[in-house]
């Protein structure tokens, strides 16, 4: 099966005053793994609700493979998709809930059997083909639910946070496992989440969402790197908003006070040979310090009462262990890691 | 009472404390066991003393000797057999209506938002404020040859002349629906309720048509809130006495109106508590095959789309 496109254009939905999606204009390539990424009511599950026909939007269109499905019932989209809450059936078992879709498509008994066990097999659930929903563990329910959306290869995949439920490490054992499926069926995918780093780690592209609008859209190291706002870089992980005036070259060239800056917190270091000649030095005292394992979290108060962040790889943090609340700390960044992004939005 | 007994269960093998905690699980069982008295001996005096004595009387003549012949009598008349039919065909009968008023009435209830849906619920539960006395007298007025239910069929041209709608089993069915609908609905709107709507939405996004949706996911999750209901409704009419009574009109005669009449006319206690009896098999064997019903249901039904 060819992966298809989907369009949605200046797509809109209201509830009284407020504006859930705002004209939303996205185009996904065909076979694209697209996140959505956003705060709570930023509008990124009534977009997947629009694009399954749950909702329905006042205005705009939304296109899937060149079809124009605005107006189509949800059932007759043909898509996939994967709830945060799995929404099993729990009067089937396992095996019966994976063939559910395919008895739909009136695929004859033998045959629904094979194919539910060949999704069940791709998920390593071939063996709790027999089990009771209510035997399953919450990684278990959602590999289920996984093999029930993949099993009568739709066109389209949505999944609405479907890891949020589970805890740390099988969140991230997931998150590799179901990008490796989406690599394997080439189906395109949109994915909702509010947890950056998910997004970081299974995106082909990162659409950030706020207020009903789409912030930005950008590959994961661009989104990251080079944000379009403080919102996204501030969204997108640790950030440090600085102005001109908060900084100094280390070759002495003056920065403009207008400039607004973003330094990633694990791009700020100690030891100024790590940026060479071409830096910028910041200078306060320690605020606050934690230890994380892997890093040192340094919280430096500027002159101007700002605070910055510092993310110091415990493996370069010799002396972070004997700095104390107040000691004078100097950090560094290079240049190419100052970002420069528009003032920040009056709120 | 799992709280107390958990407690105690995953006590270390050589724990000196171990036999003072069952000690004080048991003792806490007692006391909640102890608040329950009071129930159980009203339930004790009130319906199993009765209930014994009623037993006592069939096997009784009237001057106090034991003696077969009311039961005799009683399963050798056909009067008994066809009030038996009877009552059977009037609460089958009601449970069918029930079913095809009351599902299609929660399933509107439970996708109704969660206001508009307590406004409509206040509005089902209304009728159970009244007294059964004055609704069942309420639809004699309305069904009668002249009532309003006639006189609209007969002025609006869709009967030529007055149907004989009450003194009858027509009649009679309509005020037991009218009184067991609220009881079917309310189990049955719950257990709808509680479905997962995402497990609706999956449905249809799989493609499931939505009488599809309804017949693969929506009724048997609420399965067991139709069986609920259906029990409710079975075992409550098949000792109904007053809307049989009042809108039979004489025509109708279940096992309760039969018990009814061979006291009035004959004072006759000891084929009247024969009767009884007989009218409590039927209700447990009803109970007894729907619960037979439900476990059939739980074991089949897992792997069928």
């Amino acid at each position: 099966m060819t992966p298809i496109p989907i369009t949605l254009d200046a797509l809109r939905k209201t509830y009284g005053d407020y504006v859930a999606l705002d004209d939303v204009s996205l185009a996904i390539r065909p076979g694209e793994f697209l996140t959505l990424l956003g705060p709570s009511g930023s509008g990124k599950t009534t977009l997947l609700m629009a694009l399954a026909g749950f909702v329905r939007p006042e205005a705009g269109r939304i296109l899937i493979g060149g079809r124009d499905v605005t107006r189509l019932a949800p059932n007759r989209r043909d898509i996939g998709i994967v709830f945060q809450n799995y929404a099993l059936f729990p009067h089937m078992d396992v095996l019966a809930n994976v063939e559910y879709p395919l008895r739909l498509r009136k695929v004859s008994r033998r045959q629904a059997r094979e194919r539910a066990m060949a999704a069940l097999a791709r998920v390593k659930l071939d063996a709790f083909a027999g089990r009771d929903i209510s035997q399953l563990s919450g990684g278990q329910r959602q590999r289920v639910a996984l093999a029930r959306a993949i099993v009568f290869e739709p066109r389209i995949m949505l999944m609405d946070e479907p890891l949020s439920a589970l805890d740390k490490n099988l969140r991230e054992h997931m998150q590799l496992e179901i990008r490796r499926l989406h690599d394997d069926l080439g189906i395109t995918t949109i994915y909702v989440t509010h947890d950056q780093r998910e997004a970081l780690t299974m995106s082909d592209r990162i659409a950030v969402m706020k207020d009903g609008c789409i912030r930005q859209i950008d590959a994961p190291q661009d989104i990251y790197s080079r944000p379009g706002s403080g919102f996204v870089a501030e969204f997108m992980g640790e950030a440090n908003i600085l102005a001109g005036g908060d900084c100094a070259t280390l070759d002495g060239t003056a920065l403009s006070s207008a400039a607004t800056l973003m330094i990633r917190a694990e791009n700020l270091h100690l030891d100024a040979r790590t940026c060479g000649t071409d830096g910028l030095r910041l200078e306060g005292r320690l605020a606050g310090k934690a230890y994380r394992g892997e890093n040192w979290l340094l919280q430096v108060a500027l002159a101007s009462g700002k605070e910055v962040m510092l993310s110091i790889p415990a493996a370069a943090a010799a002396g972070c262990e004997t700095l104390a609340p107040g000691d004078p700390v100097a950090a560094f960044a290079a240049r190419r890691h100052a970002h420069p992004i528009p003032a920040p939005e009056a709120a | 009472m799992t709280g107390p007994a958990a407690m105690t269960a995953p006590a270390p093998p050589a724990d000196d404390g171990r036999a003072g905690l069952r000690r004080d699980a048991q003792r806490e069982r007692a006391f909640f066991l102890s608040l329950s008295l009071p129930a159980l001996v009203l339930v004790g005096l009130c319906a199993m003393l009765p209930i014994l004595w009623i037993l006592r009387q069939s096997v009784l003549t009237l001057r106090g000797e034991f003696t077969l012949a009311n039961w005799e009598k009683l399963l050798s008349s056909s009067l008994t057999w066809k009030s038996v039919w009877t009552t059977v065909e009037l609460s089958g009968a009601t449970l069918v209506l029930c079913m095809a008023l009351g599902i299609p009435l929660a399933l509107a209830l439970a996708s109704a938002p969660q206001k508009l849906a307590n406004r409509l619920l206040i509005l089902v539960m209304l009728p159970l404020w009244t007294s059964i006395l004055v609704r069942t007298y309420g639809w004699l007025v309305l069904l009668r040859r002249d009532g309003l239910v006639n006189q609209a069929l007969t002025g609006t041209g869709i009967a030529s002349e007055p149907l004989a709608l009450v003194y009858n089993f027509t009649g009679t069915l309509i005020g037991m629906v009218h009184f067991m609908l609220p009881l079917f609905v309310l189990p049955v709107y719950a257990a709808m309720r509680d479905i997962d709507g995402n497990a609706i939405r999956a449905a249809a996004s799989m493609g499931a048509s939505l009488p599809r949706t309804l017949a693969t996911v929506v009724l048997p999750l609420a399965a067991g809130g139709i069986r609920s209901g259906a029990m409710i409704v079975f075992i409550y009419t098949l000792g109904f006495f007053i809307t049989p009574a009042v809108l039979g009109g004489g025509q109708v005669s279940p096992v309760a109106i039969r018990i009814e009449k061979v006291m009035s006319t004959f004072q006759d206690w000891g084929q009247a508590s024969a009767l009884g009896v007989l009218l409590l098999i039927l209700v447990a064997m009803a109970a007894a095959m729907l619960a037979a019903a439900r476990r059939l249901a739980g074991r089949k039904g897992r792997t069928h789309a």
